[in-house]
């Protein structure tokens, strides 16, 4: 029974670091974009608001990916432990 | 400027009704938080249950705040908009305008000639997401970092989104599933639904990671100000030296700054989805043709 609820909690853990490994893609994304972003305005300068109000946009949604790990990651570390111990608990008194 | 007394009793009366909604939330959250169990990251706590022939209808601090952030914003346009005269005699008034014409000027830009009854409703959405997220400042429980009322406004974009791809007639909407080419049905049929969960996550989760965030920072400084001032005598050792202003600072990006700006995101994706769903050529196309219709009928 410890043994079990050891490995959950691990697990666990374990899920939300490796589901975290997604931050990377929008780390490049962004980068990415705010770097055009930098040449765009040394070009021309004059549309400063415009480039900016645009790469804002871009760079929310080049963050989506990245957000959805970071929510799996959270109900990975605060909701899903008590839940499967919940269950493990259950079945294990049901039998 | 002249203002008679009734006019200042009347602007008095909306500003109290702007302030008293946040102060009964404070108050609520104040008399229902359990005397000091630390620092705890946890969903919104639920006030009380309505019993329902399927399921519970659970009333929960997010909608609670939420009611009241809409109670604020009603009583804030009020105030706005009171004393409106063709020649500006109060200061608000510029402010008035100058958000409409903003608005105004966005919807045009984004949305196209056909939409232009819509900045109403986006001005709402950007209104009440902003100003539901902005409600973490008073250190309250931002709705905004519930899922449950991110998604209803999804909801209602998705449904809007379906309006305006059925105008052109059921069929054609069918018929857009296959566009490039018929195989891939399937997943022109997830991608529809994709759009209001990615909207729905978006949001929540850049709240709520602000939020994860700042309770992690506070409570590490916590420690690290009990673990240094420990040995200090008497009131000093407990004093909270670290957690003054520092959490603040982080404050500013996650609770200001992405709040407007997650605010203005999601009013522009609405914009784009909705104006994006709407065949503009095909309906006018449509609408020419009954046109001419009803003219070989009389």
């Amino acid at each position: 029974m410890e043994i079990a609820i050891g490995i959950i909690l691990g697990c666990c853990a374990l899920g939300a670091g490796v589901a975290m490994i997604a931050g990377i893609g929008p780390g490049i994304g962004e980068g990415n974009a705010v770097a055009s972003a930098c040449e765009a305005i040394g070009r021309q300068p004059e549309c400063k608001g415009n480039v900016t109000t645009t790469m804002l946009m871009g760079c929310a949604i080049a963050e989506t990916t990245g957000l959805y790990a970071l929510v799996i990651a959270i109900l990975l570390i605060f909701v899903a432990p008590n839940l499967l111990v919940d269950i493990l608990v259950n079945t294990i008194s049901a039998l | 400027m002249k203002t008679n007394f009734k006019f200042k009793v009347i602007d008095i009366i909306y500003i109290l009704m702007m302030i008293l909604p946040v102060a009964f939330s404070i108050t609520l959250k104040v008399l229902t938080t359990p005397v000091s169990d630390g620092i705890s990251i946890s969903g919104a706590k639920i006030f009380f249950e309505i019993p329902m022939p399927l399921q519970n209808l659970i009333i929960s601090e997010s909608q609670i705040n939420s009611a009241m952030v809409l109670i604020t914003i009603f009583f804030f346009c009020l105030y706005m908009t009171h004393g409106l005269k063709e020649k500006i005699e109060l200061k608000r008034q510029h402010f008035a305008e100058l958000i409409v014409e903003k608005v105004d000027g966005l919807v045009g830009e984004n949305m196209g000639e056909y939409f232009s009854g819509y900045s109403p409703f986006i001005i709402a959405i950007m209104a009440l997401s902003g100003f539901s997220s902005l409600l973490s400042l008073f250190g309250l429980f931002p709705p905004t970092s519930d899922i449950n009322i991110v998604g209803g406004w999804a909801i209602l974009v998705f449904f809007l989104i379906t309006y305006y791809k059925m105008k052109c007639g059921p069929l054609n909407y069918l018929k857009g599933f296959t566009k490039p080419i018929s195989l891939l049905a399937p997943i022109n049929f997830i991608s529809e639904f994709a759009t209001p969960i990615s909207m729905a996550f978006r949001h929540y989760g850049n709240i709520l990671s602000g939020t994860v965030i700042s309770v992690l920072l506070s409570s590490a400084l916590a420690g690290l100000t009990s673990m240094l001032f420990n040995s200090l005598p008497g009131f000093l050792g407990e004093f909270p030296f670290l957690q003054i202003g520092i959490p603040a600072v982080l404050s500013i990006y996650f609770d200001v700054f992405s709040a407007v700006l997650q605010a203005f995101i999601f009013a522009m994706l609405t914009m784009l989805n909705v104006s994006g769903g709407l065949d503009i050529d095909e309906y006018e196309k449509r609408k020419l043709k009954k046109a001419q219709k009803a003219l070989k009928n009389k």
